[in-house]
């Protein structure tokens, strides 16, 4: 085993932050760790926090940590925020409103840029939970911002997604019901003090109500909260319910279910990107050339590209 | 394997912070978008930061740079405990560099202190950005020249 990934399973800060470091640079160092700790993950609560900018993510988030951290659990953090699609650069500033965990122990906040994915989050967000489960970290929250049904990946990441709405987003809300509004297992209407609270509470109300009608027997009823994150108002209701939402899928057998599903979708994203890089760098190539040239058509392209890995399948 | 990663991509990753109880923003955000149209990926950890916080954010953050804005006095105590901080946690390998209202005769301390580079009052962004990528150049041509 490398000493990363043994200080990795040890806990240890530095060598989590370089793994992480090798996913997000795509550096074959960071595959190589994950290998090594796949077995010790699988255990940690991942919570996704998403919602459109200005709804006070990060000061959620901040009182979501302290909640957890006063019931003695670790957290770790990412904080995704988008990348420019025109200089590669970002500015990544959601630690500026957790600055009070800086120096416990038992936090770990990382801040990511997407990195040229769109859906909110980058091709390492997964990579860097698991390393971070595998570190000990109890529950890890990923905020991501989130407006639209683009942004739906972090419902296929986390285990339990937290979508926060604000007073007198009208817009937004209209956004939002069209795609996130759909997911997500506790909405909540953060800085709740404001005017156009009463109105935006009714909306998702009916929002929720429209989506119970289908929702079958024993399935999770999304929930409805209210905060003031800036005060620390709504995070002991907020914590009670991610823990129902845990208790919830593990009484149902889904919390293994969910972990199998993301292992099958990583696999698949894996076996597909190397199949297709092996059959180009062979026998593919001057394919491809008569495929660009319009020589072929694409279809007979693919047929022919993928028959010898057919008639192997047949055979064995 | 080669096959299946992916290109590797490795933009540098720069912390910037600022020490102490000053509170002017201007200089540092200057900085950020600068760095951030260069090309880079910038954490902001905020203002009032402690040495011990600095410390612990470029850690977690796992930074190749540590870039401290300084626009009251206490740098002569906050920057070499900052720089003493991370060696002792054996991340004495980041670039350090500061920038702001630091006096000549405060230099020599701080490069002492394990600061490579001051940029003073009025340096033009085009300089830092400059000065960032011809070192991450060489790290980078040292790493594979290593391996």
């Amino acid at each position: 085993m490398t000493d990363v990934a043994a200080e990795v399973l040890a806990g240890k800060v530095a060598a989590g932050a370089r793994a992480i470091r090798w996913l997000d640079d795509r550096d074959p160092r960071g595959r190589a760790v994950l290998r090594e700790i796949f077995a010790a993950t699988g255990r940690a609560h991942i919570v996704g926090v998403t919602g459109p900018p200005g709804a006070g993510k990060s000061t959620l988030v901040d009182l979501l940590v302290t909640e957890e951290r006063r019931r003695g659990r670790r957290v770790g953090v990412l904080a995704v925020d988008p990348t420019s699609p025109y200089t590669g650069g970002a500015i990544l500033g959601d630690r500026v409103r957790m600055g009070r965990h800086a120096l416990d122990a038992g936090v770990f906040i990382r801040s990511m840029g997407t990195r040229g994915e769109s859906g909110g989050l980058s091709r390492a967000t997964y990579d860097a939970c698991l390393v971070l489960d595998a570190m000990g970290y109890e529950v890890v929250i990923v905020e991501t911002v989130g407006v639209g049904q683009e942004e739906i990946d972090i419902v296929a990441l986390a285990h339990t997604t937290v979508i926060v709405a604000v007073p007198g987003l009208g817009d937004e809300v209209q956004a939002m019901k069209a795609g996130l509004m759909e997911a997500g297992e506790i909405l909540v209407i953060n800085k709740a003090d404001r005017e156009g609270y009463e109105q935006t509470r009714r909306h998702l109300e009916l929002l929720l109500h429209l989506r119970g009608s289908n929702r079958p027997a024993g399935a999770w009823e999304p929930r409805l909260l209210a905060a003031v994150a800036t005060r620390g108002e709504g995070g002991a209701e907020l914590i009670a319910a991610l823990d129902a939402h845990r208790a919830y899928l593990d009484a149902s057998g889904e919390f293994a279910r969910q972990a199998g599903r993301r292992s099958e979708q990583q696999f698949l994203a894996l076996a597909r990107a190397a199949t297709l890089s092996a059959l180009l760098e062979g026998a593919g190539a001057p394919l491809l050339q008569q495929v660009r040239a319009r020589s072929i058509d694409p279809y007979s392209a693919a047929e022919l590209l993928t028959a010898p890995l057919r008639a192997q399948a047949r055979r064995s | 394997m080669k096959a299946v990663s992916p290109v590797s991509v490795r933009p540098l990753r720069v912390l910037l912070a600022k020490l102490g109880m000053d509170t002017h923003t201007v200089g540092i955000t200057v900085v950020a978008h600068a760095l951030r149209e260069a090309g880079m990926e910038v954490i902001f950890t905020g203002l009032k930061q402690t040495p011990e916080a600095v410390a612990s954010a470029a850690i977690q953050e796992d930074v190749d740079v540590v870039g401290i804005s300084s626009l009251s006095a206490g740098h002569t105590r906050s920057l070499p405990r900052l720089a003493r901080l991370l060696r002792e946690q054996g991340s004495g390998e980041k670039l350090l560099v500061a920038g702001g209202v630091i006096p000549q005769e405060d230099l020599p301390l701080l490069h002492e202190a394990g600061f490579a580079r001051i940029f003073t009052m009025g340096t033009d962004t085009r300089e830092i950005v400059a000065y960032l990528r011809e070192w991450w150049a060489q790290r980078l041509a040292a790493e594979a020249h290593k391996q």
